[in-house]
């Protein structure tokens, strides 16, 4: 209850955006002259083939690469002005698990939920949510590909912030987990929480808008020439 | 705050569970100490006479095995961009870290330190030197060291080109720490040389972090 409110409040100016926005890797040009923004209860789905950009811009969202032009904003101000404030508020969920074999699945979530504020009771309900009620003391090396998902996604819940990146969040999961997932990413909407989804596969979820990366796929072939 | 400690805590919770990584690097310092009188031979004064060196030396190159897995495993398995995206600065998480190595490797190297001295022979007078230089300068170690693991993260053979990183950083720590040792065998007042490491170690403090934070910044491009 507590959550809902306090995110509603500030739901009236939250909003968070990208203009112009480029991106190269290695050498090439993976996106460019992209515009996109989120208002509070709306998800972004990002689509794409396999290289079009869809991790790249999500790292570029959560702050961990830097634009090679454009900025980010959250309300009217860029972000780069305090990218710690920036992380505060989000939660990113990439390929790699950030699991540690050695701790127990309530210790791994634990450590990123402490970090970011989250109490004690929400780690329990975390579990519960993502069906991993009774591995809470199970070390991570013991789990499953999905079970590491799940234990990787109950991190959005186990403390609260208001934007969620994630990147291929069904990958390895079974259909119950999938629908877990749904109805997560469903409530933390209705609480006026805002998720970018990078997937390849159709969640299923209802009134997303759309950012096909493949149209701001740049002509690779000219941007190096003349530069040697 | 509250990051640093809640970081420092994880690392020590990690270390604790596989403390034998941090058991292999004193066997190292162990074994590659007790290597020196067998090549050098056992004659008690040359001993007693390259024991504040000997000891020095294989401390850090003990200390050299075990930068690699200073941020490795973090950056591998996803929990360097996590704790990048926490609500700490990455300065902080570097200084963190220092402080997690030190406890898990500075630490028992220093306490065994005296133990191996005494294998040398190292003469009364030492041990209190020695003990405080340890103190002053594995500190130091850990510091510099975060600085060329981040700079070699991501890189192949990372172990040989993060020694030749951090080496030479950490030369000045090995001559005044066998100096204020030599000192206090002779007699000679050992205060210049203590002071001199703690400035090195001060300095690490305030500098290591601003470097080694960009360093994993970079990383994590």
């Amino acid at each position: 209850m507590v959550k809902s409110r306090q995110l509603g409040q500030v739901a009236v100016t939250m909003r968070f955006f990208g203009e112009n926005l480029s991106c190269i890797r290695g050498e090439r040009l993976v996106f460019s002259e992209l515009d996109f923004a989120i208002e509070p209860g709306a998800a972004l789905v990002l689509t794409g083939s396999n290289g079009s950009g869809k991790t790249s811009l999500l790292r570029v969202m959560a702050g961990l690469t830097r634009p090679s032009a454009g900025q980010l904003g959250w309300q009217d101000g860029p972000i780069t002005d305090d990218p710690e404030t920036h992380h505060s508020r989000l939660h990113y969920v990439g390929h790699l698990d950030a699991l540690k074999p050695v701790l127990s699945v309530r210790e791994n979530l634990a450590t990123w939920s402490h970090l970011h504020g989250g109490p004690d009771k929400k780690i329990t309900s975390a579990l519960k949510k993502l069906r991993l009620e009774g591995f809470e003391n199970i070390p991570g090396r013991y789990l499953s590909a999905g079970q590491r998902r799940r234990l990787s996604l109950a991190r959005l819940v186990a403390s609260d912030a208001p934007l969620w990146l994630l990147d291929e969040p069904t990958i390895a999961l079974d259909a119950p987990s999938v629908d877990a997932v749904r109805s997560l990413i469903a409530e933390h909407r209705r609480n006026g929480g805002m998720a970018v989804i990078a997937t390849n596969v159709d969640l299923g979820i209802a009134d997303t808008s759309e950012l096909n990366l493949l149209d701001f796929a740049a002509a690779n072939e000219d941007i190096w020439e003349g530069v040697t | 705050m509250k990051a640093l400690t809640l970081i420092l805590g994880r690392e020590i919770r990690l270390a604790l569970r596989q403390i034998g990584d941090s058991a292999i690097i004193v066997l190292f310092f162990v074994l590659a100490a007790v290597l020196f009188p067998f090549g050098v031979g056992p004659e008690p004064n040359m001993l007693a006479r390259m024991a504040p060196g000997g000891v020095w030396v294989t401390a850090l190159l003990a200390a050299m095995l075990s930068f690699e897995r200073l941020f490795t495993p973090d950056y591998e398995d996803g929990s360097l961009e996590q704790l990048a995206l926490g609500p700490a600065p990455l300065e902080m998480v570097a200084l963190a870290k220092a402080a997690a190595h030190w406890l898990t490797t500075g630490l028992p190297l220093m306490i065994a330190a005296p133990l191996i001295a005494v294998l040398y022979r190292l003469p009364d007078a030492g041990y209190g030197a020695l003990l405080i230089t340890m103190a002053l300068g594995t500190p130091t170690i850990s510091l510099i060291g975060t600085i060329g693991a981040a700079l070699t993260l991501g890189s192949r053979r990372g172990g040989v080109l993060l020694s030749l990183l951090v080496i030479p950083l950490i030369v000045p720590v090995l001559i005044f720490g066998t100096a204020a040792i030599d000192a206090a065998i002779g007699g000679f007042p050992v205060r210049q040389h203590l002071m001199l490491m703690g400035g090195f170690l001060l300095g690490a403090l305030v500098l290591t972090p601003l470097a080694t934070a960009a360093a994993l910044c970079q990383a994590l491009e």
